[in-house]
C-alpha cells in the first residue's frame, strides 16, 4: 500500500490550491473591471442575499427537486442496466458500442424532442437531467461488474451459494467501488443535465436564475449563482470521492 | 478395469475416463483436448498429490472433480453420488489465485460461508475463532485482506474453506506465491489439519518436493492432453512433518517424479525430448 501524506500536508495543498484560485479571481476581477467580472468580496455578499431571499429559495427548492428525481432514475436506472448487461455477456458486447455513441452524442440536441414529449417544467428538466447522468453510470456498472475477478464467482458456486445469495455477497460488494466511481460522474452530468434544462425553456430553477441574469446584464447575481453552483457541486462531488477512494483503498491489494 | 491411478479399498471419489475438451476459442482453430481420459480412486482420508507440466490440465481436473465444470466424457462420483457441474456437499476448493474477499474483514471473510449456509452465530464464532487460532490468524481477525501478505491472505482462503468442514478438500497450487520457507511451514499446518480432520485431500502443485513431503501418493501427469503416467506411493508415516525432507527416501522420490516428468515437462515446452 502506498503511504498517504500525513493530513496536515493534504488539507494544506487544498487550502494553498484555494487561496490561490481566490488571488487569481481577485486579479483578474481588477484587470476586467468589477463590471464585467465582479471579485470575490462582492460575489460572497450577493450569494449571502440570494440565500435570504425567499424568491431565491423557490428556485433552488425547483432545482434540488428536479436534481433528486433525476439523480433517482439515473442512479437507479444505470444501475439496474449495466448490472443486467455486464451479467449478460453478450447483450453487453452489443450495447457497450451503442451506450458510448449514445455518450457522446451531445444531448442538447435531443432537448426539443424532450420538450415535445414532457411540455415546459419540471418533468423535461428530470427526463433531461437523467439522459445526461444515466448513461456514464450504466457504462461504468456494465464495467464493474464484467471485471470482477472470475475466481470470486467460482468461490460462490464452490460455496454453493443461491444465485440471489452470489448476487447480495460476492457480485455487488465485488463490483461496489467501480459502481460508486459511475455515481460520482453519474451525478455531475446529472447536474449538468438539470442546470441545461433550467436554462432553456423555463421560468424557475437556479438554471433560469443564471440566465435571466444573464439576459439584464446582472454580473454579481451571475457570479453569485455560479458560486453557489460550484460550492454545491463541489461539495457532493467531494464526499462522493472519499466514499470512492475509500472503497477503492480497502479493495487495492499490496 | 484397473488402470494405474486405481486402488482397491473404500474410495472416497472416483474418476472414470475423464476427458475434457474445450470448443476451439475461433472458428478454423482445432478443439482443444485438455485432459483424460482419467481414471483414478481416493481412499478416504488419503492425501493424494498430483504434479505434471504447465498447462496439462491439472486445474481442469480439480474443477470437474469439484463439480465446477462438467466432463466432456466420463463421470465422477463423490461418495457414491455422481457430480455433473454442479458442486458436491462437503466439498471445499482452494484455489491457486488470492479469493480472499477484500469488502471483508478477516473474520468476516472466514465466516462466509457459515452465513451462507445458514449455520447459527454461536456456532459461526466457535467454529472461526478456531480456524483462525489453528492458522495463525487470531491476531488478524479485524484487519483486512490488502493489509495482509500473500501467504497469510492464501491462510485465509484455507481457513474459509475449513470452517465448512469439508470431507474432499481440493488444493490448486495453494502456496504457489509464496516462498520456499514460507510454503515448507504451510505444508507443516496443512498435514497437521489433514491428520487433524481426517478429510481426504488432494493437492495440485509444480513443486516436486512439495508433493514428495506431504502426499501418500503422488499422480505425476504428462503433457496435454494430461494423463497419469506413473502413481508415486510414499510410504510415509500419518504423523509426518516437513523434517522429512532429509530423509533419504526422500530424495528417491523426488529423483522418481523428476526423471517421470523430465520427458513431458520438454513437450510442454515444445521441445524435443
Amino acid at each position: 500500500m502506498t503511504q498517504r501524506a500525513p493530513a496536515w500536508q493534504r488539507y494544506g495543498d487544498s487550502l494553498a490550491l484555494l487561496a490561490g484560485l481566490v488571488v487569481l479571481w481577485w486579479l483578474l476581477s481588477r484587470w476586467a473591471g468589477e463590471e464585467a467580472l465582479t471579485g470575490p468580496a462582492e460575489t460572497l455578499a450577493r450569494a449571502r442575499e440570494l440565500l435570504q431571499s425567499r424568491r431565491f429559495h423557490g428556485h433552488a427548492t425547483e432545482s434540488l427537486t428536479a436534481l433528486g428525481y433525476a439523480l433517482l432514475l439515473a442512479a437507479l436506472g444505470g444501475l439496474g442496466l449495466g448490472t443486467w448487461l455486464g451479467v449478460r455477456r453478450l447483450a453487453g458486447q452489443v450495447a457497450e458500442p451503442i451506450l458510448v455513441a449514445l455518450y457522446a452524442l451531445p444531448k442538447i440536441t435531443l432537448y426539443p424532442v424532450i420538450l415535445l414529449i414532457f411540455g415546459l417544467g419540471l418533468p423535461a428538466k428530470v427526463a433531461f437531467g437523467a439522459i445526461h447522468g444515466v448513461i456514464p453510470v450504466t457504462i461504468f456498472t456494465l464495467n464493474a461488474v464484467r471485471t470482477i475477478r472470475p475466481v470470486y464467482l467460482k468461490v460462490a458456486r464452490s460455496l454453493r451459494l443461491t444465485p440471489w445469495q452470489a448476487f447480495r455477497t460476492v457480485w455487488l460488494p465485488a463490483a461496489l467501488p467501480e459502481i460508486v466511481s459511475g455515481q460520482r460522474v453519474g451525478f455531475a452530468l446529472t447536474l449538468l443535465g438539470v442546470l441545461i434544462g433550467e436554462m432553456f425553456a423555463s421560468q424557475r430553477g437556479v438554471g433560469f436564475v443564471l440566465i435571466n441574469a444573464i439576459g439584464l446584464n446582472d454580473v454579481p447575481t451571475i457570479m453569485a449563482a455560479a458560486f453557489l453552483l460550484a460550492v454545491f457541486a463541489a461539495t457532493v462531488s467531494a464526499i462522493l470521492l472519499k466514499i470512492d477512494r475509500a472503497l477503492h483503498r480497502r479493495t487495492a491489494r499490496a | 478395469m484397473a488402470g494405474p491411478g486405481t486402488r482397491a479399498g473404500a474410495a472416497h471419489a472416483v474418476l472414470r475416463g475423464v476427458t475434457r475438451i474445450f470448443p476451439p476459442a475461433d472458428r478454423g482453430q482445432a478443439p482443444v483436448h485438455a485432459l483424460g481420459p482419467v481414471d483414478l480412486d481416493l481412499a478416504r482420508g488419503e492425501f493424494f498429490g498430483v504434479v505434471g507440466p504447465s498447462g496439462c490440465g491439472k486445474s481442469t481436473l480439480l474443477e470437474i472433480l469439484a463439480g465446477l465444470s462438467a466432463p466432456t466424457e466420463g463421470s465422477v462420483t463423490f461418495e457414491d453420488t455422481e457430480v455433473r457441474g454442479s458442486p458436491p456437499d462437503g466439498v471445499g476448493v482452494v484455489f491457486q489465485e488470492d479469493a480472499s474477499f477484500p469488502w471483508l474483514s478477516v473474520w468476516d471473510n472466514v465466516a462466509f460461508g457459515l452465513r451462507r449456509a445458514g449455520i447459527d452465530s454461536a456456532e459461526t464464532a466457535r467454529r472461526v475463532d478456531h480456524a483462525l487460532g489453528f492458522m495463525g490468524l487470531t491476531g488478524f481477525a479485524r484487519a483486512y485482506p490488502a493489509q495482509l501478505s500473500g501467504g497469510m491472505r492464501q491462510r485465509v482462503c484455507i481457513a474459509r474453506t475449513l470452517v465448512l468442514q469439508p470431507r474432499l478438500i481440493l488444493l490448486d497450487e495453494p502456496f504457489g506465491a509464496l516462498d520456499q520457507q514460507t510454503r515448507l511451514l504451510m505444508g507443516d499446518e496443512l498435514l497437521r489439519l489433514w491428520r487433524d480432520t481426517g478429510a481426504t485431500v488432494l493437492l495440485i502443485t509444480h513443486a516436486l518436493d512439495e508433493a514428495a513431503m506431504l502426499s501418500d501418493r503422488i499422480g505425476v501427469m504428462s503433457a496435454r492432453p494430461g494423463r497419469f503416467i506413473d502413481m508415486v506411493a510414499t510410504g510415509w508415516p500419518r504423523d509426518r512433518d516437513s523434517t522429512i525432507v532429509s530423509d533419504a527416501a526422500f530424495g528417491e522420490i523426488t529423483a522418481r517424479l523428476w526423471s517421470s516428468l523430465r520427458a513431458e515437462s520438454l513437450k510442454a515446452l515444445g521441445a524435443v525430448p
